[in-house]
């Protein structure tokens, strides 16, 4: 079958891709991009690893066509820090130790990171619901938990 | 230099027991971090596996020739590729490594023994086009009986899945095959003259179903291999030296031939400490003469990689009026899946190891049934055990009036005293746990509506075993340290704490790395509470070789003898009878001296680290029961565990945070789902559901610190023990929320319902 020609941009820079009908943006990501930050834990939009930030929402990556990607506009966790500074999400995490092996920690960055452009101020509740998407089995959740409400408390602060 | 390191009061130290910035942890937040399907090669080939659809079947022929004739596609193979290697015979080790087993687990041969069961491999150009390939393998199948559950396997009616098993451990051993493989057990005193002494006797069925170790990663690896017979292999996995010897020993190669890195790994829990793709991936790359990738959807995770082992078990156990235990007694059945090996000599040791009383007896039933092959998963063998021990003393300290934490303390074990099978405790902090957990403020706090309150205890005896470790220094008084463990939870950041802890420097002059097969000594797997335990030891042994170089080259330049320098905090500092005369020499002056001087600096070590210990763990639970549907919520929950001592107190704490929520899945949640046809029905994370951040409350760490003395800085194993008690804790919670005995994990709302609506489990 003939593949799909696309243009879209990728952390801000334009890129240009060709993929197969039935290839996801995941697909596109790792495979065509070598963008490999992005993780792949289930293929099925259940576990969230593969959470990237498309035109603004937190979506999965696994369930996004590449062909469906004309001019769209992607932030991936390899996009995340800028100028050499880590994100304060990314500090936060390193500082609470909210990560151990490492492979769900840039969907959950990802996710948080669109969580807080929503809602600057959540409550403890909100954050956990607002991760549900995105499972962890290593850390219990409790100190990712406490980083994106520091991160948050940090965003929000006068001057930064 | 670093903010985040605040020495802690009291200490010693200047790192060990304070959180240091993480080696990985940049590459982590930032993508960068590379594991198992992160490594690209020019002209990768792309291999998937054709696997089972039926529960236990004959293999009556194969027919690979449309795959092999669709383009792109660049071979086949089946269980003719993979070599064939004779029965292990016994005795057996504790933990069996039986080729014939596992040639047969990469890919069946005569019969396939479970839903999911590897028959034949493609590799292509694209995944595509193998997957389209290996639809057009044409197996034909003679389905016969299968079975699922361990009791039922143990009868000799059952479905046989070996024709050439037969059970081991009886006296005399059985005449006819059997699915059992072998029984363990222990003994000690008179259970019968117990239970009479007792005032209570309870005895009760207990039932765990086989739940994953849900790593997020799925398995995942890249071989090339080369005309010359030279394999390189890159993998995620818990021990890469591990996964070369069973490679040689399989596919008959040199071991110095395979060369294994280990990847980032994106979780295991024991999952990870044997060898699946990585076998027909080298087999397919040596057929094409190219490099192949394989990489596990999440379902061939579920259907063929091991979850743990599902249980059954009968236990009773007698208790006087004042809380004495006077007997235990136990028998566990636990489901081998397709071949043997299955934790029941951990079980044994489980059941009663926390308490000292005189007479205990245990049995244990290794059995085959048609499922995957059983992995470890965190503390193998020993969660179910407890759930079931500790189940019936939430019972007896009710039916006694007993508070259940006293009831605990009135027989714990104490240093000295002996476990069943025979291991004589050193040093141990049960008591302190126990006296921890009662007077925490979570023990008094009061309850709500629907709410109960479960407590529970386990015990894990933690590994050492064979690590290798190599230091080297730079001019620069900067050093690389090479371990041979992948580091799954930050042990990385625990090595060079200890090595910065020994020379006295500057944590942050230390890279840590994981050396492949090639650059080290062999390092068992990280698995087994061992990495900060035995891993450890080898590099504060290779620390303490440099210091004793330094030492030298510093007594060369004084001209003095060795004994006259001392090391004190980074530097060499001469002895009382030459103070004055030298000025001490820094370590980094010390680092660019070396070249000049002598030669290269570096420490080594390889060891066999002997002596680990018991380490026990505590924990609280309280649940709200939905009287209405029967679904649970975990309303708080502290976890309570001697850790020796925490080298990185953050990573200690995520260890017990990441346990307690796993119990919480196995307790309430996870299991696994068959039809009647013996195919697994929930193979995604939507219909195996593992908890989730809404699920859970914060998790308090109480991080209790007995040293250990067999280590250098009193580390115990950290990871496993918290899943020892963690389910159980969350069932007694159940139990007492809703006034009656919860036998069968996993507490789901029907379950829980239905007890509540006829007053009964059984």
């Amino acid at each position: 079958m003939a593949k799909h020609s696309i243009t879209a941009t990728v952390n801000g820079d334009e890129v240009e891709f060709t993929c197969q009908p039935e290839q996801t943006l995941l697909d596109v990501l790792r495979g065509e991009l070598q963008l490999t930050g992005t993780k792949n834990g289930c293929g099925t939009g259940d576990c969230g690893a593969c959470t990237v930030i498309l035109n603004g929402c937190a979506i999965n990556a696994c369930l996004v066509l590449g062909a469906e990607l004309e001019r769209a506009e992607i932030e991936t966790i390899e996009g995340m820090a800028k100028g050499g500074e880590l994100h304060p999400l990314q500090q936060k995490f390193l500082d609470h130790a909210a990560l151990q092996c490492g492979i769900c920690t840039p969907g959950i960055l990802n996710m948080a990171k669109a969580l807080l452009e929503t809602n600057p101020d959540p409550t403890e509740t909100e954050v956990r619901f607002g991760l549900a998407g995105n499972l962890c089995r290593c850390t219990g959740y409790d100190k990712i938990v406490r980083a994106v409400m520091d991160a948050a408390a940090e965003m929000r602060a006068p001057g930064t | 230099m670093n903010e985040v390191s605040k020495k802690r009061a009291g200490s010693n130290y200047r790192w060990v027991g304070n959180n240091t910035p993480r080696p990985d942890g940049v590459d982590k937040v930032t993508g960068r971090a590379r594991y198992g399907d992160d490594m690209i090669l020019a002209g990768m080939l792309h291999a998937k596996i054709l696997r089972s659809p039926h529960a236990h079947a004959k293999i009556i022929s194969i027919d690979t020739s449309a795959a092999e004739a669709l383009k792109g596609v660049k071979a086949v193979l089946t269980s003719e590729a993979i070599p064939d290697h004779p029965m292990a015979k016994p005795p057996y080790a504790p933990i069996i490594n039986d080729f014939h087993d596992i040639s047969r687990n990469v890919m069946a041969r005569e019969k396939v023994l479970y839903d999911g069961h590897a028959v034949a491999a493609v590799a292509a150009t694209t995944e595509a086009i193998a997957r389209k390939a290996v639809k057009l393998i044409n197996v034909e199948y003679e389905a016969l009986p299968h079975v699922l559950d361990p009791f039922e396997g143990a009868q000799s009616d059952a479905p046989l899945l070996h024709t050439d098993q037969y059970t081991d451990g009886t006296d005399p051993m059985t005449s006819k095959p059997s699915n059992v493989f072998r029984t363990i057990s222990g003994e000690r005193g008179d259970v019968d003259k117990g239970f009479a002494e007792a005032d209570e006797v309870v005895e009760r069925e207990f039932r765990s179903q086989p739940v994953h170790q849900g790593y997020i990663e799925p398995m995942a690896c890249v071989v090339n291999t080369s005309e010359d017979g030279n394999v390189e292999l890159w993998t995620s996995t818990q021990g890469h030296f591990v996964a070369r010897t069973l490679l040689s020993n399989l596919l008959n190669i040199e071991m110095a031939k395979i060369r294994v890195t280990a990847s980032e790994i994106g979780g295991g829990f024991g999952g990870k400490t044997t060898i699946y793709a990585e076998p027909v991936a080298v087999r397919l790359s040596q057929m094409t003469s190219r490099p192949v990738r394989m990489a596990m959807t999440r379902s061939e995770v579920f259907r063929a990689t091991g979850p743990t082992v599902g249980s059954v078990c009968r236990i009773k156990m007698g208790v006087k009026k004042d809380g004495t235990i006077t007997a235990g007694a136990a028998d566990i059945w636990y489901q081998a899946g397709a071949f043997k090996g299955s934790p029941i000599g951990r079980a044994v040791d489980t059941f009663f190891s926390p308490y000292n009383f005189e007479n205990m007896k245990a049995i244990g039933y290794d059995v085959c049934v048609n499922r995957p092959k059983a992995a470890a998963y965190r503390a193998p063998g020993a969660p179910m055990a407890a759930f079931a021990t500790e189940g019936v003393l939430n019972e007896l300290a009710i039916k006694i009036g007993m508070d259940p934490i006293e009831l605990r303390l009135k027989n714990a074990v104490k240093d000295g005293d002996e476990s069943l099978m025979g291991t004589k405790h050193g040093h141990i902090g049960l008591i302190e746990v126990l006296e921890q957990a009662k007077n925490h403020p979570h023990y008094a706090a009061a309850l709500g509506k629907n709410q109960g309150r479960g407590f529970a205890v386990g015990y894990w005896l933690h590994g050492g075993g064979l690590s290798s470790a190599s230091l080297n220094l730079h001019d620069d008084g900067t050093l690389s340290l090479a371990t041979g463990n992948p580091d799954i939870g930050g042990s990385r950041s625990s090595m060079r704490v200890m090595a910065a802890e020994e020379l006295g420097i500057d944590v942050e002059l230390i890279k840590p790395i994981i050396a492949d097969t090639g650059s080290l000594g062999f390092s068992y797997l990280t698995a087994g509470s061992r990495t900060t335990y035995a891993t450890g030891m080898a590099v504060i042994n290779a620390t303490r070789e440099i210091i004793e170089k330094l030492r030298e080259l510093a007594a060369r330049k004084w001209d003095i003898s060795v004994e006259d320098v001392k090391w004190d905090s980074g530097q060499a500092v001469p002895s009382d009878a030459h103070k004055g005369e030298i000025k001490p020499l820094s370590f980094k002056e010390l680092a660019g001296m070396a070249m000049k001087m002598g030669g290269p600096v570096a420490g080594h070590s390889e060891i066999n680290a002997s002596g680990p210990g018991a380490a026990f763990c505590a924990q609280l639970v309280d649940v709200e029961v939905d009287p209405e549907t029967g679904f649970v919520s975990t309303k708080r929950h502290t976890v309570f565990q001697d850790v020796g001592r925490a080298i990185s107190p953050d990573y200690v704490e995520g260890q017990m945070q990441g346990a307690a929520v796993q119990g919480i899945g196995w307790a309430l949640n996870e299991e696994y789902i068959y039809n009647d046809q013996g195919r697994l029905q929930n193979t995604g994370f939507l219909d195996y559901r593992m908890p989730v951040a809404s699920d859970v409350p914060m998790i308090d760490a109480v991080l209790i610190e007995v040293p250990n003395p067999n280590h250098p800085y009193g580390v115990r194993g950290v990871g496993e023990p918290p899943l020892v008690s963690a389910p159980a804790a969350v069932a007694n919670a159940v139990e007492n929320a809703i006034g009656m005995t919860m036998s069968s994990l996993p507490l789901s709302p029907p379950k829980v319902l239905k007890a509540i609506e006829s007053g009964s489990t059984h």
